[in-house]
């Protein structure tokens, strides 16, 4: 697919920070998707840069209504599209999209996505997951890392930031038996489009989670947004794979892998593991890395057989 | 046609007669009937509607908010803790001017747990935009239902529609029902002027707006509540007119020669039309106010209709927790501040978590109203019970 062909259907002139991952995920998913599409999206950062009335940066249908369910808005809209279609009032095949932060999705929208992906709704779901709710001003969600220093789990003379490690929402998508799920991040826009592709390929729920780094929220230069997302993945901390109809699959191995300093120490949120005394914290950084990337090898292996 | 019919199932016939586009609605008690009926006419093909069975009542408003939103017809039922949840959705539908018709079951708040009757939710979202309009019985629900699809398109304002708890939802009476060709003609098609899946012309619905422009989408908001009596009345009358059904806004009874009344709303009308009955044969000339309306509210019935009364006592299915009565007590006051000569006005709370009350209760209010009638305002107790130890 030549996306410079495409017609750009998230505007610039947004009121999003320089270097940020998420809108840059917005674009591309929207680059990428078949068309129509109509969208919605929960309360969050995406919504405030997007959509101060009277302006607008979506030239696609957008739909906004509350924080906790984006994916309860997909399935209303989903479900309005069906009887329409029937009645012959729409005439055309529409799809649905609904982007949702790591807070609209791993917590307060969570209970929602897991009730519309059960009842089968015709969507793709995306999480542009930047770790923490950065609209809100950086608090942790449960997609923050152990270690990370947010303004909920603060550094602090007893406590080295977040206690507790992400938790794993491919897994979770996964056990509800999508026929497609899939993790990437910005840097491999390829990966990205294609990972869209596949999913618009199934008619039901799809989910795609996509790391985004927020300069602000991670605490890294605005330049390096692209250089953090692709060390997020040379460092197998964020393995890009998918999930379809019960296989899993690597879609790029790093030739070398990086060790996890490389990606923590363009963060200022984790600047405090490099302290003399948190040196242990760095190796526990590392062991979970590398236990949760065998793990993920495993089930490719064992799917494959 | 004469059908026997709980009032729940009145209600699920209506919406099997609207036959709306989308449904998304969530089990509670004592509403849970009417989406389970419902779906049973999906299942059996009598209806074309998006059954959406969610999980839970926020995402049922979500839902009905985003097909709205979206071109379809919207509806949903529920109860208490479900209409409770879906509090901050309520404010959405209405902000974003979306035509919703909910049929609310009434039944008290949690805690203590308690799954009967009294108006406590219902009332609990007066400030969220939503036009409210209680019904007596199954016959009054049945038809105010069919109305109030039609309101609500005309004032793009969401709708409740609420029955009592178990006392009209699980009790069954005769209704006359509409055919279906009469209510398909008479609600008509929903055509709104956008909707998001008109993707040739996309649009951003909800979009943030900052203090420069929020204020005036509010006051918008509020005008079209200011116009919403009007949009009621014409659809009443309407109705009146097609199906020689009248549908009240303040219903008097017997009050053309009384000077002691009470009002109330809901079921319990039936009740007090019992002890006024009772009292009037006894010589005493008592009449009663039933209001159907409690949002918008209705100032100009209400100062018209209560001219002549010198007493009256305000029954109150809800404990305000105001220490100063409850909010239908304080609104029916304030609305008679203005009046020449103000009457006095007693509240009354009774009935909560489905406490019973019984006409001879009623009677007591009566007399009691009529004890004071003549007594200094400022020497009545104006906070009192009706059967509660």
């Amino acid at each position: 697919m030549d996306l410079l062909k495409e017609e750009e259907l998230f505007s610039s002139g947004h009121r999003a920070c320089a270097g940020c991952g998420e809108v840059l995920a917005v674009r591309q998913v929207l680059l990428a998707s078949k068309k129509p599409i109509a969208c919605a999206m929960p309360t969050g950062c995406l919504e405030i840069v997007s959509t101060i009335f009277p302006h607008t940066a979506w030239q696609v249908p957008m739909f906004h209504s509350a924080f906790e369910n984006a994916a309860a808005t997909i399935s209303g809209m989903e479900a309005a599209y069906r009887i329409l279609l029937k009645k012959g009032k729409i005439n055309k095949k529409i799809y649905f999209i609904a982007f949702g932060g790591d807070g609209g999705t791993y917590d307060i929208g969570f209970q929602a996505l897991s009730g519309a992906i059960e009842r089968r709704h015709s969507f793709l779901y995306v999480c542009t997951d930047n770790e923490a709710y950065m609209n809100t001003g950086i608090q942790r969600s449960s997609a923050t890392p152990q270690f990370a220093h947010t303004t909920t789990s603060p550094k602090g003379e007893v406590l080295p930031g977040k206690l507790q490690p992400r938790k794993d929402i491919m897994e979770i998508i996964i056990a509800h038996e999508v026929p497609y799920a899939a993790q990437t991040t910005v840097a491999f826009f390829q990966d990205l489009v294609k990972k869209v592709e596949k999913a618009q390929s199934y008619d039901g729920p799809t989910f795609i989670n996509i790391l985004v780094p927020c300069p602000l929220g991670w605490a890294h230069s605005p330049s390096l947004t692209i250089e953090v997302s692709r060390l997020a993945v040379e460092t197998n901390f964020w393995p890009l794979y998918e999930y379809e109809k019960g296989v899993y699959r690597l879609t790029y191995q790093p030739s070398q892998v990086k060790p996890i300093t490389e990606w923590l120490k363009l963060q200022g949120r984790f600047a405090h593991l490099f302290e003399e005394k948190n040196k242990h914290l760095l190796e526990e950084f590392q062991k979970y890395v590398d236990e949760k990337y065998q793990k993920l090898l495993k089930k490719c292996e064992l799917s494959e057989k | 046609m004469i059908l026997a019919k709980t009032g729940n199932e009145a209600i699920a016939y209506a919406m099997k007669q609207i036959n709306p586009d989308v449904v998304a609605a969530y089990p509670i008690t004592p509403s849970t009937e009417i989406v389970q009926i419902f779906s049973s006419y999906v299942a059996d093909g009598l209806v074309d509607t998006e059954f959406v069975a969610v999980e839970s009542e926020h995402s049922a408003m979500s839902a009905c908010i985003a097909a709205a939103a979206s071109g379809a017809r919207a509806m949903t039922a529920t109860s208490s803790q479900g209409l409770a949840l879906m509090h901050e959705m309520l404010f959405i539908a209405s902000g974003l001017r979306l035509p919703i018709v909910l049929c609310l079951v009434n039944r008290s708040l949690s805690s203590p747990l308690n799954i009967h009757c009294d108006h406590t939710d219902s009332i609990a979202s007066r400030d969220s935009g939503w036009i409210q309009i209680f019904c007596e019985d199954a016959q009054e629900a049945y038809d105010t239902t069919i109305c109030a699809v039609r309101i609500a398109e005309k004032t793009f304002l969401p709708v409740m529609v609420t029955i009592d708890g178990f006392i009209i939802s699980h009790c069954m009476q005769k209704i006359e029902v509409l055919s279906d060709e009469a209510v398909k003609s008479f609600i008509g098609e929903y055509k709104p002027n956008y909707n998001l899946l008109d993707v040739d012309n996309p649009i951003t619905l909800g979009p943030a707006c900052l203090p420069d422009s929020f204020f005036e989408h509010k006051r918008a908001q509020a005008e079209g509540m200011n116009q919403a009596l009007t949009h009621i009345e014409d659809v009443f009358k309407e109705y009146k007119e097609k199906f020689n059904r009248k549908l009240s806004i303040l219903e008097e009874y017997q009050t053309n020669d009384a000077e002691v009344a009470i009002l109330c709303m809901g079921s319990t009308a039936g009740t007090a039309k019992v002890a006024v009955n009772n009292l009037r044969n006894r010589g005493y000339q008592v009449g009663l106010f039933k209001l159907r309306v409690f949002r918008p509210i209705v100032a100009k019935y209400l100062q018209k209709a209560l001219k002549n009364i010198k007493i009256l006592g305000i029954l109150e299915r809800m404990e305000g927790l105001s220490a100063f009565g409850g909010p239908l007590f304080n609104e029916v006051r304030s609305v008679l501040y203005d009046e020449p000569e103000r009457l006095i006005t007693i509240s009354y709370v009774y009935g909560l978590g489905g406490r019973e009350i019984t006409p001879e209760e009623i009677e007591q209010v009566f007399l009691e109203l009529l004890s004071l009638k003549n007594k200094r305002k400022k020497d009545i107790e104006k906070f009192r019970y009706i059967n509660v130890r």
